[in-house]
């Protein structure tokens, strides 16, 4: 591990903004590409009306959605390059098959519109199977990460676990959207997707939580070693609290007027928010768990420099221009015109 | 380890080879978009708004493909090209974050708005957003040739020794992006997306009116792209032969080998045709015009050409780059003669005959072949060079083992087959779907017949 004390100005603190931005790159993804791949893993298969409607929900947002993770990847690939190939040399299997479904799921979008109408159906379940791959991989992939790629039997269950947390995770957050931008039949069939994916990614966070620290030293020693940590067991009581109050609102759901149907989204992003800062403190300062820093694995300075100043210009107008098409598309989503 | 080398370069090949085959229609065809709005809000005249409904249904698929093929590439690096990043990643990671924050976003979100908002915002907005979408696209294009190109022709940066590696580290990012074949490459490569985008838009415009298609807009869109080809292509086989100077002065090998020059002379010939052989390097069966190759290289006929003789074991291939670079220009000799006589044709007659209608049917993916070879001469013609002079092929690759690179070619090989066909196919039953329609606000897609039933 580096020496802090040993670095100057720059090349201390760039490392600690792109390290801060690949995290903020990565958890917008998770919520926003998250929901869109919730609703393709939930499409039923018997209603192709609710199946048309879930689909014109996510219409409009899932490309710029699914734009977030090439930024988190390529900041780690721009920003800490050993990294970038350390992790991905040893998730090789993993990235191709999220890959494959990753295009799946794109394609057999735009195609189910499109293809002749017999062939609807075949890309409706290619969707599916496509969204499907790509959480569980995904969640695979952070399972292996979080054991620091160790390539033992134990490691491999606990990174399949966590592919069922992740997936249970993304369909949690899918079904809460499906619950903002739909009504009638398929918002209360949503509603009791929402619940139960809830109840399995709550048991998955917690299972995660348990071997976590029991698995790493390190990881213990910073969630049990000093005193003053106590403060950090707000995060996991207030995600509780939220779980709890997404399980309240889901049993009667949906109220009249829609009252709150916003409420097991926002529950959803903001565990994601906690599971997130949970993760990052457990692993700060390293990028890959004891192996590599964010300082050794960063590129030269005057590389990120001239790469921040893009990110200081860019980044919020692309944050002010997502706010926009969102606000364009509020609404339930049954009135979507597409062209 | 050679196994791994190999399946990787087949893999990027692939990888590569799909993904350039959507973003080289889509960078034009939505300029033709913005075209098409922008006369519709001229004149008021539906028509444009017609051909602007059909031709976007067919961007969004074309930009759908584009963008899951892209994805796989922003991994490809690290999965198995670690050393390309482990040496030049300080000026490679920058150009690629640039394209990922002024174009990516870009491209997507407003994308979302040009399909899905037409009546959600105003008009005006609504161009605004397929200008953006343009804009996006080309500056994609931009961002990834100037990195392509500084790979070619590296500037702007000093190695430095870290640790027991050679690290490229920038200096001068003005001289990194505009690098000496960054200008030449990016228009060579925007006017060539016009020509694959003016070729698609007129054989599928040629497909509706073969199949008893009556309504205007095929017609205006086949007219427009006929003449749009017909300008582009002679502009395009002027900037490919300023290209072509340009890597003679800063890439001979490639040169050399795309025109099978073996060794050093004067009074060089053009080479129409020959079977390159590499054992007794020489050319077999060639048909030659004298002295044209030093005339068009040098403008003097007996300009002398360096032969691959001057870079013993450090040449590229040449029968890949000499069949390449035949098929590139006698697509594109095919292009100029297709689109003046279709001119012409429009000129006289205001329509093409049936023939010219099945010629220019046939003609459809042209663009795509031609592109395909072009890049195929550039890329192959780097070799073995990963950066000219800085990182060879050989020294970036990933120690994976070959089993694992042959399950993800396997896995991806077989995804594009279907893909492409569908691709293909799918273009084709939209074309027949919009024959049927008589009224223009006739839903032929399921999302507009999901409007009209919950309305």
């Amino acid at each position: 591990m580096t020496d802090i004390s040993t670095l100057s100005g720059e090349a201390f603190w760039l490392p600690v903004i792109f390290i801060g931005l690949m995290g903020l790159a990565f958890f917008i993804y998770a919520i926003l590409d998250g929901y869109d791949l919730g609703v393709g893993i939930l499409l039923p298969k018997d209603s192709e009306a609710q199946r048309d409607t879930m689909i014109a929900s996510i219409g409009p947002f899932w490309d710029a959605n699914e734009t977030w993770l090439v930024l988190g990847i390529g900041i780690l690939l721009i920003a800490f390059p050993l990294a970038h190939s350390m992790i991905l040399f040893n998730l090789y299997l993993p990235v191709t098959v999220m890959l494959a479904g990753l295009i799946l799921r794109g394609v057999a979008f735009d195609f189910r519109a499109k293809a002749p109408e017999d062939h609807k159906e075949l890309w409706d379940r290619a969707f599916q199977a496509g969204s499907l791959l790509a959480t569980l991989a995904q969640g695979y992939m952070l399972g292996l990460f979080v054991m620091g790629f160790a390539d033992t039997l134990a490691a491999h269950l606990f990174a399949a676990l966590s592919a069922i947390c992740v997936t249970a995770g993304y369909t949690f957050i899918g079904a809460a959207w499906l619950i903002m931008k739909t009504e009638g039949d398929l918002q209360k069939r949503a509603a009791w997707w929402a619940r139960r994916c809830a109840w399995l990614m709550a048991l998955g966070i917690i299972a995660v939580s348990i071997v976590n620290p029991l698995v790493s030293g390190t990881i213990f020693d910073k969630w049990f070693g000093s005193p003053l940590v106590i403060v950090l067991w707000i995060i996991p009581l207030f995600c509780f609290v939220l779980f709890f109050i997404a399980d309240r609102y889901l049993r009667r759901a949906p109220y009249p007027n829609d009252f709150g149907c916003w409420i097991p989204f926002a529950s959803a992003a903001m565990i994601f928010l906690l599971s997130f800062i949970g993760l990052a403190y457990s692993f700060y300062p390293f990028v890959v768990p004891n192996k590599l820093d964010i300082w050794q694995a960063a590129s030269a300075p005057e590389s990120l420099m001239f790469i921040l100043y893009g990110v200081i210009v860019v980044l919020p107008t692309i944050l002010g221009y997502t706010f926009f098409a969102y606000r364009v598309f509020h609404g339930k989503a049954t009135q979507l015109k597409y062209y | 380890m050679l196994e791994t080398l190999m399946l990787s370069r087949i893999q990027f090949a692939a990888n590569i080879s799909f993904h350039i085959l959507f973003p080289s229609i889509s960078i034009a065809l939505c300029w033709f978009l913005f075209y098409f709005k922008v006369r519709y809000n001229r004149s008021g005249d539906e028509v444009w708004m017609r051909a602007y409904r059909f031709w976007v249904k067919v961007f969004a698929l074309t930009f759908a493909l584009g963008v899951v093929s892209g994805i796989t590439m922003s991994f490809q690096f690290g999965t198995n090209w670690p050393g390309y990043m482990e040496t030049v990643g300080n000026i490679a990671g920058p150009l690629l974050g640039y394209e990922v924050l002024t174009a990516f976003f870009l491209e997507a979100t407003f994308l979302g708005i040009m399909l899905f908002g037409i009546n959600k915002v105003s008009n005006r907005v609504h161009t605004l957003a397929t200008f953006l979408v343009a804009f996006g696209t080309s500056m994609s294009a931009f961002w990834i040739i100037a990195l392509n190109s500084w790979m070619q022709t590296p500037t702007g940066f000093e190695m430095r020794q870290v640790g027991d590696a050679m690290k490229a580290f920038p200096l001068d990012w003005w001289a990194i992006i505009f690098n000496p074949s960054m200008p030449y490459r990016l228009a060579h490569m925007l006017v060539a997306s016009g020509l694959t985008a003016a070729f698609l838009i007129a054989g599928i415009s040629a497909y509706r009116i073969l199949k008893d298609d009556h309504k205007p807009a095929p017609r205006l869109a086949l007219k427009n792209a006929t003449i749009a080809a017909a300008l582009l292509i002679p502009l395009q086989i002027f900037l490919g032969d300023m290209h072509g100077l340009n890597t003679l002065h800063h890439q001979p090998a490639k040169i050399a080998a795309m025109e099978a020059v073996w060794h050093t002379e004067k009074n060089v010939p053009l080479v129409l045709f020959a079977i390159p052989d590499k054992e007794t390097k020489s050319n077999k069966y060639s048909v030659e015009i004298p002295n044209m190759a030093s005339i068009i290289l040098t403008h003097t006929s007996d300009g002398e050409l360096k032969g691959l003789n001057e870079y013993p074991n450090a040449h590229p291939p040449v029968a890949p780059l000499f069949y390449g670079f035949r098929i590139m220009v006698g697509m594109g000799m095919l292009m100029l003669l297709v689109s003046w006589v279709g001119c012409w044709q429009i000129y006289r007659r205001n329509e093409l005959s049936p023939l010219m209608l099945k010629v220019f049917v046939g003609m459809t993916f042209s663009g795509w072949i031609a592109t395909l070879a072009g890049w195929y001469v550039t890329e192959i013609g780097r070799q073995p060079w990963l950066v000219t002079g800085v990182l060879k092929t050989v020294d970036a690759v990933t120690s994976t083992p070959a089993s694992n690179v042959g399950t993800s070619l396997a896995i991806y090989l077989s995804l594009y087959v279907v893909l492409l066909i569908a691709y293909i196919r799918t273009l084709f039953v939209m074309a027949r779907k919009a024959v049927l329609v008589d009224r223009p606000e006739q839903i032929d897609t399921l999302q507009e017949k999901l409007v009209e039933e919950n309305l």
